[in-house]
């Protein structure tokens, strides 16, 4: 995942850490990463906005922002990709906003998720689909 | 007390009843002989703002055949309902008559018997003309371009745009916004935009490296102690549907919460009417206005709809004003208190042989054709058959293009782009370059030939299907189906993508496609860099000069299913 400057500014206003997924032997699957992150709660909807294109213009760097006011951490998965953890972002007491923008390679035609954990240890979730196609024949 | 919503109702009502959109009085008119410029410019201003909206001329500079669509499926929420609606049905639907000139506008029905009776629609110069009467009438009318506009002729090509930037300019153009600008290349575009007297919108056009809005959002306008928001959105798959190598530095999609900030933004800004001058496309348009809040009129473009009433969404109208020339809309708004209280519309048609050409104009579009004249008119052969593009499937226009592609690059298999732009030719008439080039003018017309597998076939046709059938609108990007020549399949549009296309054959033979076995293939218009091959139009040419004469069978190829 390259950080651009943009991504690096906002990281530096959000205050928040991101952490690559350690590199796991075998790739986790959405499920296993889903229980990892909830603990089994139940993910609800609200409260988190995920911006995604509909169509990615270069599948190999879709721009991707998600927000959560009021996140501990947020997770976002890649459900398509052969290893669908992109990223997890933590936020601290300090932190002005919840908020994280970044770059994700998606392999295919997916859905890409995001999981808030509230102070509470409540769970919302947001999904959007992103398509990635070949194109060529807009009039 | 009336509230806004019924006041918009009422408004479109009385248009029906008392014939104020100006087509309920075409067929009575054209009874009696009596079509006239007045009449057709007739309006009884109305409120205190005026636009007028002029979209996908396509360089169209001249007056022009152009048969609308016999085929064009609405899927989702969107069956049934304009613009997906064509020929009986739509005259059905609008209360127009059968043979009427509105008709023939309109729809597809007779297009040769009644194309020849009421003639070619379109030219800048009537367009001027049309114009001109308006801001006679309103001085302080708005008059934007949806964009694709500098697109889709010899002389636009080899002008790079300046032939149609030197006539919007002279039209009067206030603002616009883009689509085929783009494939001029970045460079072109912003030399051309820095020149522009009026500002080039997109609020969706961003910066790649900064993720950031790179071009104006928006334009204000102070007309007649009214505050005026118009919001430009460009053709949101820019580099998906077209070369994205030639603008690299931009990002574009269709950022509805982009649209939303804007929306909120010049709000913010106490205006009193918001405009979206839009290159969505006219699906992308109905869902996007249902979502954001705050637009009163919305513009739409790119599809190449000409829809004869507004469509209402919540407390927003949005005006369709088709293709190449044949429509201009005069939209007049009654705004009081920062609020749209109702408007009056009507799609102006242009009848090329009723609306008087505007001298100045014609003398300026007579001057640009002039150094390539003789290129432009030399004949190449004529056709014995109505040549079209227009619909979701193969156009006749496309049969042509297949059958010479297939023959002068040795190919079994022909793919040709589903762009909805093209002009039409009646039976008999000679076909010129120019003609040649109206359907296929372009900076990327190399027509490659290469070998691809069945499997590849079956994904380019399930890909592009899914780019017209998917049932969110905000997955389509608005063209029409890959044109085949040589190929037969079978396409259920109501299923989903990878399980729309089967039964695809060789239509020569009847021999089934194997996915595992190679084709040769050749086309046109591919998005990659470095794309080898001889120029569309000229293979084009060649072809219709070996044959002189075009004669077409009746195309059956394709077989839909699921409407």
């Amino acid at each position: 995942m390259k950080i651009t400057r943009r991504d690096a500014m906002l990281a530096g206003f959000g205050g928040f850490a991101a952490a690559a997924l350690p590199g796991l032997g075998f790739a986790a699957t959405v499920e296993e990463l889903t229980a990892a992150f909830t603990g089994g709660a139940a993910a609800g909807e609200g409260g988190i906005t995920l911006t995604a294109p509909e169509i990615a213009e270069n599948g190999n760097t879709v721009p991707v922002e998600v927000s959560a006011p009021g996140a501990v951490a947020i997770m976002l998965l890649a459900t398509g990709n052969p290893e669908p953890a992109v990223a997890t972002f933590t936020f601290g007491p300090a932190a002005g906003s919840q908020r994280a923008a970044t770059r994700i390679r998606l392999a295919k035609t997916q859905d890409v998720v995001a999981m808030a954990k509230m102070a509470d240890g409540s769970i919302v979730q947001a999904a959007s689909t992103v398509k990635v196609t070949i194109g060529g024949c807009g009039g | 007390m009336i509230t806004r919503r019924e006041f918009l109702q009422a408004s479109v009502a009385a248009s029906a009843i008392v014939g104020i959109s100006g087509f309920g009085n075409w067929s009575r008119l054209a009874a009696q002989q009596a079509l006239t410029q007045d009449q057709l410019l007739q309006f009884d201003d109305f409120g205190n703002v005026t636009l007028i909206h002029v979209t996908d001329i396509h360089a169209q500079l001249k007056p022009i055949w152009f048969r609308e669509p016999e085929i064009n499926i609405g899927v989702g929420e969107a069956a049934g309902l304009p613009p997906h609606v064509t020929g009986a049905d739509f005259i059905k639907m609008f209360n127009l008559t059968p043979g009427s000139p509105e008709a023939y506008a309109l729809t597809y029905e007779d297009f040769t018997a009644l194309g020849r009776t009421y003639g070619k629609m379109g030219g800048m110069d009537r367009v001027a003309t049309v114009v001109k009467s308006i801001k006679a009438a309103r001085p302080e009318a708005i008059l934007l371009d949806g964009g694709d506009t500098w697109h889709g002729s010899m002389t636009s090509f080899l002008t790079k745009g300046q032939d149609m930037v030197d006539v919007m300019n002279a039209l009067g153009v206030e603002a616009m916004t883009s689509h085929w600008e783009w494939t001029y290349g970045s460079e072109r575009v912003n030399e051309i935009v820095e020149g522009l007297p009026f500002p080039f919108l997109g609020a969706n056009i961003f910066d790649v490296e900064w993720d950031e809005p790179a071009f104006e959002p928006y334009t204000i306008f102070e007309r007649g102690g009214v505050r005026i928001a118009v919001i430009g959105q460009a053709f949101p798959y820019m580099p998906i549907a077209n070369p994205g190598w030639m603008f690299p530095e931009y990002s574009f999609g269709i950022r509805e919460e982009r649209m939303q900030e804007v929306v909120d933004e010049v709000r913010g800004q106490g205006v009193d009417l918001v405009v979206c001058l839009s290159h969505n496309g006219f699906d992308v348009d109905r869902k996007m206005i249902g979502r954001v809040k705050g637009i009163d009129v919305i513009l739409t473009g790119h599809t190449h709809d000409a829809v004869p009433e507004p469509v209402l969404v919540g407390d927003t109208i949005l005006i369709a004003s088709g293709s190449n020339g044949k429509f201009v809309s005069r939209v007049d708004l009654d705004v009081r208190d920062g609020r749209m209280m109702g408007f009056r519309h009507k799609l102006i048609p242009i009848f090329s042989d009723v609306i008087e050409p505007d001298a100045d104009m014609a003398s300026l579009i007579d001057e640009s054709r002039a150094p390539f004249r003789d290129q432009l008119e030399e004949p190449i052969g004529t056709t014995e058959d109505l040549l079209y593009r227009r619909g979701n499937f193969n156009g006749t226009w496309d049969d042509l293009i297949c059958q010479a592609i297939r023959s002068e690059r040795d190919a079994q298999i022909a793919l040709s782009p589903g762009v909805r732009w093209g002009t039409t030719i009646l039976p008999g008439e000679a076909i010129t370059r120019e003609d040649i080039h109206n359907v296929t003018s372009m900076t990327y017309g190399a027509c490659y030939r290469n070998e691809m597998t069945g499997e590849t076939l079956k994904l380019i046709l399930e890909d592009v299907a899914d780019n017209i059938f998917n049932t969110d609108p905000y997955y389509q990007q608005g063209g029409d189906m890959v044109r085949v020549g040589g190929l037969a399949y079978s396409i259920d549009v109501s299923k989903p993508i990878g399980e729309r296309i089967s039964d695809m054959r060789l239509a020569d033979t009847g021999e089934a496609i194997d996915a595992a076995k190679s084709y040769t293939v050749a086309g046109w218009a591919s998005v990659n860099e470095g794309t080898e091959g001889p120029q569309i139009w000229d293979v084009i040419e060649a072809h219709i000069r070996k044959i002189g004469t075009v004669k077409l069978e009746p195309n059956t190829s394709v077989t839909v299913t699921g409407i």
